[in-house]
């Protein structure tokens, strides 16, 4: 008899109700397949061997591609990448290890404010302590603003990845006569993992694909470099510098980069998930 | 009582039974290095939270301390004057702050809509089979580098308002001065779009999340009572989370406001405030993002990074507020 006794109406304009969520829940979903396809359609015929393997040709002269900008991506990336990982594992094992005090209340919201300011504003921070003391633009400043960026993200990844391991877990291996740091780093912290490492991808993912802060540390290049001292090319910069030119070639190349860099992150984003989805199904 | 959690927590972690004895047997294993270790963790682990600190507190006492040249020559007057002269070196960061505020505004107004709706769909409606892809494909969204956004905006989505929308716009609505003007496709009505589309995830994502704490009790007692679902939806389930889809809202805010790249290639940059939202704007954001590097006097960099402090600042007070308001509906089920 349920909803028997509900009025036409009723479930007229329930259904309505109903109908419009799933209206814009698709929209945003369909934002998604429109914005994908659009810059497949214009990358996919860009994307080839020399574009993946040369470095930008001067203007006028055809071909040339982006890879400084993709090893660069990668040496700015992969130094942030070992700096905030031990910072931000080891402070959140603290955060959920101390967690009651006053004190971790206070780095718990201020991680969770930084994690919302402007990543130019860190940026400008980046260039404040590390281009302007050492005279020229660098990409390990560029590093030092990714690693500040990723901090926030892989401290509270690795505090809920703790939290959510069964207290049980710690107290039986103390129990058996395990020293606590014992009991943390070889019983609480590998059930932890997958959840940790899903964090950590997750915070490589978010910077992989950030421009603003590299506008005034990496600062761009046309040439080979792989120096960390020295200005270096990074791939989100060029699409942005070539998208802002009047030129139609760089224009194509912009569009190559986008879809380039959209299959690293998303790529990034699903290895993540997969990392959790077979731990909860085992 | 003590029963029923237990059963509950085995439900919950199936393996929980083994795993537990496995993993406290090999913890229990004595080895050589773990006196020495057991004595360094806890320096380390508080060693890093003290460079964390640090970090954030430099982060704020950088941005004060150079913007300190520009603070003494302008006072709070940097806040209220429009006038952006680096030849002459008058500084004023208003229509900066305006459009910044306004392409956030607009976006958030369009983008609340459409994420607490779609949320409600994602937690209540859809069945699972939709709701988990649905939910992992808007995610993605979420995912999109925003210099990607930025390329589609400039190059699909600012054609298509120049000659569609703009003109549909005006010929409808053009007596609104805010719908008045010359279609240029790029300018504040733009970027509002983009950052529209850019944080909706964002309300979705964490709407959803509120939606799914809001315990089923609550549900339950309605059907029970002959509400359809869609009243339950509407009387009880949408006002016991509403603080905290109020709070993602804001979180969401806040990301728009702070957004560089998408907004810098779509909005124009011309630091003018006019009443049509077709007009070309700036951002504080996009102004840092365009000039910095061009800064040659110490003033003017000094007036750049200020920008700088001013978002900051606004950062930290959408942000802290956000938190609070999210807090007080997830506090009851644990921290989100």
């Amino acid at each position: 008899m349920i909803g028997a006794g509900y009025g036409r109406w009723r479930r007229l304009r329930g259904l309505i109700g109903i109908f419009g969520t799933a209206l814009c829940a698709g929209t945003a979903a369909t934002l998604l397949l429109v914005i994908l396809g659009y810059v497949a359609r214009r990358g996919a015929t860009e994307i080839n061997i020399p574009f993946l393997t040369q470095v930008p040709h001067p203007v006028g002269v055809p071909g040339g591609g982006v890879a400084n900008g993709i090893v660069g991506s990668l040496i700015i990336v992969g130094i942030a990448a070992v700096f905030a990982i031990p910072i931000g594992v080891l402070t959140g094992i603290y955060l959920a290890l101390y967690g009651r005090g006053k004190f971790p209340h206070v780095v718990r919201f201020m991680s969770d404010v930084l994690s919302g300011i402007p990543s130019i504003a860190i940026g400008l921070f980046a260039y404040t302590v590390l281009v302007q003391p050492l005279g020229h633009f660098s990409a390990v400043s560029a590093s030092f603003a990714f690693m500040v960026m990723m901090l926030p993200i892989i401290v509270r990844a690795t505090e809920s990845a703790l939290d959510s391991v069964p207290r049980s877990v710690y107290e039986s291996a103390v129990a058996l006569g395990s020293s606590p740091y014992a009991a943390i780093v070889r019983a609480v912290l590998p059930a932890a993992r997958p959840a940790i490492v899903t964090g950590l991808l997750l915070a490589i993912a978010r910077v992989t694909g950030e421009t603003a802060p590299l506008l005034f540390t990496a600062f761009g290049s046309q040439f080979w470099v792989l120096d960390p001292f020295r200005p270096m090319a990074e791939l989100s910069l060029q699409i942005f510098t070539y998208a802002l030119s009047p030129y139609e070639s760089w224009h194509q190349q912009a569009w190559a980069g986008a879809l380039l860099l959209i299959v690293v992150v998303f790529l990034l984003n699903l290895i993540a998930r997969l990392a959790l989805a077979r731990r909860a199904g085992a | 009582m003590a029963e029923i959690e237990a059963t509950t927590e085995r439900q919950k972690y199936p393996a929980l039974v083994t795993e537990v004895e496995v993993r406290a047997a090999v913890a229990a294993k004595p080895r050589a290095a773990d006196s020495l270790m057991a004595r360094w963790f806890p320096l380390m682990v508080r060693g890093a939270t003290g460079i964390f600190v640090l970090l954030i507190a430099g982060l704020f006492m950088e941005l004060l301390l150079n913007s300190l040249p520009s603070i003494r020559q302008f006072g709070l007057s940097f806040l209220w004057t429009s006038e952006w002269n680096p030849v002459t070196e008058r500084f004023g960061a208003l229509a900066f702050i305006y459009g910044t505020v306004v392409s956030s505004l607009i976006a958030l107004a369009l983008a609340a809509w459409v994420g607490i709706l779609g949320a409600a769909f994602l937690a209540e409606f859809a069945p699972r089979y939709i709701a988990t892809p649905l939910g992992f494909v808007i995610e993605l969204l979420a995912a999109v580098p925003s210099v990607v956004y930025g390329l589609w905006g400039l190059f699909s989505l600012a054609p298509a308002m120049q000659h569609y929308i703009e003109p549909a716009l005006q010929r409808y609505l053009g007596f609104l001065p805010i719908f008045d003007g010359p279609a240029y496709g790029v300018g504040l009505i733009t970027a509002a779009l983009i950052l529209a589309i850019m944080i909706v995830p964002t309300v979705i994502a964490i709407s959803r999340d509120l939606l799914q704490t809001v315990p089923s009790e609550q549900r339950e007692a309605m059907l029970a009572l002959g509400a359809t679902p869609w009243e339950s939806f509407r009387m009880v389930v949408l006002p016991y989370a509403r603080t905290g889809i109020f709070g993602a809202c804001i979180l969401a805010l806040g990301r728009a406001l702070g957004e560089t790249i998408a907004t810098t290639m779509v909005i124009g940059n011309r630091p003018a405030i006019s009443m049509s939202l077709f007009a070309p704007s700036y951002t504080l954001s996009s102004v840092i993002a365009n000039e910095f590097t061009e800064a040659t006097t110490k003033l003017y960099l000094s007036a750049l990074i200020e920008l700088g402090l001013v978002l900051f600042l606004i950062s930290v007070l959408v942000n802290s507020l956000a938190r609070l308001l999210m807090r007080a509906v997830f506090g009851a089920v644990g921290r989100k």
